[in-house]
C-alpha cells in the first residue's frame, strides 16, 4: 500500500475515534463544559494535561531545534518540563482548593476587583492566541506533506474537526478524547525513535542509546562532535547561546507554563487537593516520556542528516552526496518548500556546512562555493522516519501522532478562550442576566470565533513553530503566574498592586517581542545580541518582564490600602486543604 | 481564644508547608540552573559513558530530577496534611 493511502487510513481512523469520544461524552451543563463535573481520575487527568500541553512545539519542533542547537536546545528540555515543579506546589493544589471554573475568575475574587478580572481575560487571550498560532503552523506543515493538500486546505480541514470536538463537547469530551491523543501522539513518537536508535547504536532505549556507541564507532555524541565541527558548526554538546540568554529563557519558559490559563484550569478537574498534587505529578511523568526521547531523536537526527549528505571524509569529493542520487525523502520534502537544495558551485553533489565558520583557505581548498542545502527545522521530526528508511505504516503513524499533538492544544486553548469570554465576560461581568443555556451557546460562538482567528493567524504564522510558542510562555510568565502566586502566598497583595503587575508585565513583554519580531507590523528594532536588553532575546524577555510585574505589585501595594478582611480569610480558605469537595459546590 | 489556637494551628501548617516548598525549590534550581547551565563547562569535563555530565544534566537528569520532586512533594504534603489535621476526608 503506497504512503498517501496508509496516511489517510491511519489519520481517519484516529479522527473517528476523537469525534466518537467526543460524542459520547457531549458535555450537558456549563460545569461539565468547563471542566468536566470535577470528576477527572488524577491518572486520566494526567495523560489528558499530557496531551493539552504538548503541543505542536513539542512533537514536531522541539527536536528539530535541539538537532540544530545542541546544546542551546535544552533550554525547551528544562523549560518545558520545570515549570510542572513550579505548578504542582505553587499554584495547583490552591486553585483546586478555591474550586472555580476559570484563571480570570480567581484573580477578580482573590483581588475583589472586576476590572482585575477584565486584565486578566485580556492577558489570556493574548496568551492563548499567540500559542494557537503556533498549534495552527504545525497542522499546516503536517497536511502539506502528508496529504498532499496546500496548506490553506489543511488548515480548513484541521479548523474544522477542532471545532466537532471542542465546540460540541466541551472540556469533558475534551479530557477523554485527549487522553487517547496522548496513547496515539506518545506511540508515534516512541516507535520510530526506538527503531532508529536500535538501527544506529544497538540499544533499543533512545535515552540510553544517546549515551552508547554508534555501530563500528565511538560513542554517538562524540562522533557527532567530531563531523559537525569539522563542517564548521558548534560543537553538538556545547555553545548555541550566551548563559545569560540560556537563564532568561529557561526561566521564561518554566514560569510560563506554570501561568498557562489551559494548563492550570486542567488541575479545576480533580475531585480533591491530594488529587491536584498527585495529577501534576503524573502530568510530568508522561511528558517525560516525550522530554527524555526528544534529546535521543534530536540527536540522531542530526546525525543520520549529517551522514546522508556527507557520506565519507570532509575533502573527498565523492564523500558528498550526488544530488541525482538524493534519496526519495528529500524529493519530498522539496515539493513542499520547506527543504531546499542550490548548486552553488555546480559540482552537481550536495555540500552542507557552516560556511560563516569554516576558514575561507579551506572552502577553497575544497572548493565549496556555500551551503547549499537548506532543511526547516520543523520538518526534522516529521522526516526522521524517512531519513532512517522506517516502514510506511511508521511514517503513517507519526503523521497522526503530529496531527493529535497540534489538535489537543489547539482545543485546550480554544476552550480556555472561549469560556473566559462566556464565563468571565459576560455572565459575571457585562451580561449578568443570561441563562446557562445561553451561556453555553456564547461559550460555544466565542469558539467557533477563536478558530477563525487561529486559522489565519496559521496563515500568516510569524517564526518557527516553538518559537512562536515560547513567546507565549514569555507573555504567561510575565501576566499570570505573579498574579496567581501572590494571590496565594502574600496577604498583602492587593486589587491595585496586582492589576498594576499584570499590565506592567504584559505590555513590557508584548512591546520587546513585537519590536524585535514584529507581529502584524514589521520589526522596529534589528534583532540581534548587541540591540537586546542585557544580552536576553525576546524568547527570554518574560523572565525580565515577570520580575517586573514582582515588583510593581509589591511597591503599589505598599502605598494603597490593605486588602478587605473576607479576602485575607479567603487566603486562610485556600490554603488549607480540608473542604475542598464543598468548594466545588458554589 | 479558640480562635487564637486554630489560628496558631493553622500558621504552623503554613510554615510546614512552605518549609517542604523551598527544600524542593532548592533542588529544582540546583539541577537545571545549577547543574545544567551555571556550572555546565565544568560538568562536561566528567564524563559517564557516552555523555559529558553537564549536558547529561541539561539534557536528561533535570527532567528526572523534577518528576521524583513532584513526586516526593505530594507524598510529603499528605503527611503533614494528616499530622496538622487538615487532611482531605
Amino acid at each position: 500500500m503506497d504512503l498517501k493511502t496508509l496516511t489517510y487510513i491511519v489519520v481517519g481512523a484516529t479522527f473517528a475515534l476523537y469525534i466518537g469520544i467526543a460524542i459520547w461524552s457531549r458535555a450537558a451543563t456549563t460545569g461539565e463544559f468547563y471542566v468536566a463535573g470535577k470528576g477527572v481520575n488524577p491518572i486520566a487527568n494526567g495523560m489528558a494535561t499530557g496531551a493539552d500541553w504538548m503541543s505542536a512545539a513539542s512533537f514536531i519542533s522541539m527536536a528539530g531545534l535541539i538537532a540544530f542547537l545542541g546544546y542551546g536546545g535544552s533550554v525547551y528540555l528544562m523549560g518545558w518540563t520545570g515549570g510542572y515543579v513550579l505548578l504542582a506546589m505553587l499554584l495547583a493544589p490552591y486553585l483546586r482548593k478555591y474550586g472555580k471554573f476559570t484563571v480570570p475568575e480567581f484573580i477578580g475574587d482573590r483581588y475583589y476587583s472586576s476590572a482585575a478580572r477584565v486584565v486578566a481575560v485580556i492577558c489570556l487571550i493574548f496568551i492563548s492566541f499567540v500559542y494557537v498560532a503556533g498549534q495552527m503552523r504545525g497542522v499546516g506543515i503536517v497536511f502539506s506533506r502528508f496529504l498532499e493538500v496546500s496548506i490553506g486546505t489543511g488548515l480548513i480541514v484541521g479548523m474544522a474537526i477542532v471545532f466537532i470536538y471542542a465546540v460540541l463537547g466541551g472540556m469533558k469530551g475534551i479530557t477523554y478524547t485527549q487522553v487517547a491523543q496522548y496513547l496515539v501522539l506518545i506511540t508515534a513518537y516512541i516507535v520510530p525513535a526506538v527503531f532508529i536508535s536500535f538501527q544506529l547504536t544497538g540499544n533499543p532505549v533512545p535515552p540510553l542509546g544517546l549515551g552508547s556507541q554508534v555501530e563500528g564507532g565511538g560513542y554517538l555524541l562524540e562522533e557527532l562532535n567530531g563531523i559537525v565541527t569539522e563542517l564548521g558548526f558548534a560543537a553538538y554538546t556545547e555553545g548555541g547561546k550566551s548563559t545569560i540568554d540560556i537563564l532568561a529563557i529557561t526561566a521564561a519558559l518554566m514560569v510560563g507554563t506554570a501561568g498557562l490559563p489551559h494548563v492550570i484550569v486542567r488541575f479545576f478537574t480533580v475531585p480533591t487537593v491530594r488529587d491536584a498534587r498527585s495529577s501534576a505529578g503524573w502530568a510530568l511523568f508522561f511528558i517525560a516520556l516525550l522530554y527524555l526521547t526528544a534529546p535521543a531523536v534530536g540527536a540522531m537526527a542530526r546525525y543520520n542528516l549529517t551522514a546522508t549528505v556527507q557520506t565519507g571524509p570532509v575533502g573527498a569529493a565523492e564523500a558528498n552526496l550526488a544530488y541525482e542520487n538524493r534519496p526519495e525523502w528529500m524529493k519530498r520534502w522539496e515539493q513542499t518548500g520547506l527543504l531546499k537544495f542550490e548548486d552553488k558551485n555546480n559540482d552537481g553533489r550536495i555540500q552542507y556546512y557552516n560556511s560563516d565558520r569554516m576558514d575561507d583557505a579551506r572552502e577553497q581548498q575544497l572548493g565549496w562555493a556555500g551551503n547549499e542545502l537548506t532543511v526547516d527545522r520543523d520538518i526534522l521530526v516529521l522526516a526522521n522516519p524517512e531519513i532512517a528508511r522506517l516502514p510506511n505504516w511508521v511514517i503513517a503513524l507519526v503523521a497522526a501522532g503530529g496531527i493529535a499533538a497540534a489538535l489537543s492544544t489547539a482545543a485546550g486553548l480554544l476552550l480556555v478562550i472561549s469560556s473566559s469570554i462566556s464565563h468571565d465576560l459576560m455572565k459575571s461581568t457585562f451580561a449578568k442576566g443570561i441563562t446557562e443555556r445561553q451561556e453555553l451557546m456564547a461559550g460555544r460562538i466565542a469558539a467557533a470565533g477563536a478558530i477563525l482567528i487561529a486559522g489565519y493567524l496559521g496563515y500568516n504564522p510569524p517564526g518557527f513553530v516553538a518559537e512562536v510558542v515560547a513567546f507565549a510562555f514569555g507573555l504567561a510568565a510575565s501576566s499570570l503566574f505573579p498574579a496567581i502566586m501572590m494571590g496565594i502566598f502574600s496577604k498583602r497583595v492587593n486589587r491595585e498592586g496586582a492589576i498594576a503587575g499584570m499590565l506592567t508585565g504584559l505590555f513590557f513583554t508584548l512591546g520587546y517581542i513585537v519590536y524585535f519580531k514584529g507581529i502584524f507590523i514589521d520589526p522596529i528594532g534589528k534583532n540581534t545580541a548587541e540591540n537586546w536588553l542585557f544580552g536576553i532575546s525576546p524568547e527570554g524577555i518574560g523572565f525580565v518582564g515577570m520580575i517586573l510585574n514582582f515588583v510593581v505589585a509589591m511597591i503599589v501595594s505598599r502605598v494603597t490600602a490593605a486588602p478587605p478582611r473576607e479576602i485575607q480569610e479567603l487566603v486562610d480558605f485556600i490554603r488549607s486543604p480540608r473542604g475542598a469537595a464543598a468548594a466545588i459546590e458554589h | 481564644m479558640h480562635d487564637e489556637t486554630i489560628e496558631r494551628k493553622a500558621q504552623h501548617y503554613w510554615r510546614a508547608n512552605l518549609r517542604t516548598v523551598a527544600i524542593c525549590l532548592v533542588i529544582w534550581f540546583l539541577v537545571s540552573y545549577g547543574a545544567g547551565i551555571l556550572f555546565v563547562d565544568a560538568l562536561n569535563t566528567i564524563q559517564i559513558a557516552g555523555f559529558p555530565l553537564g549536558f547529561w544534566f541539561a539534557q536528561q537528569g533535570s527532567i528526572i530530577v523534577f518528576v521524583l520532586l513532584i513526586v516526593f512533594y505530594a507524598w510529603r504534603m499528605n503527611q503533614i496534611d494528616r499530622q496538622h489535621d487538615v487532611h482531605e476526608r
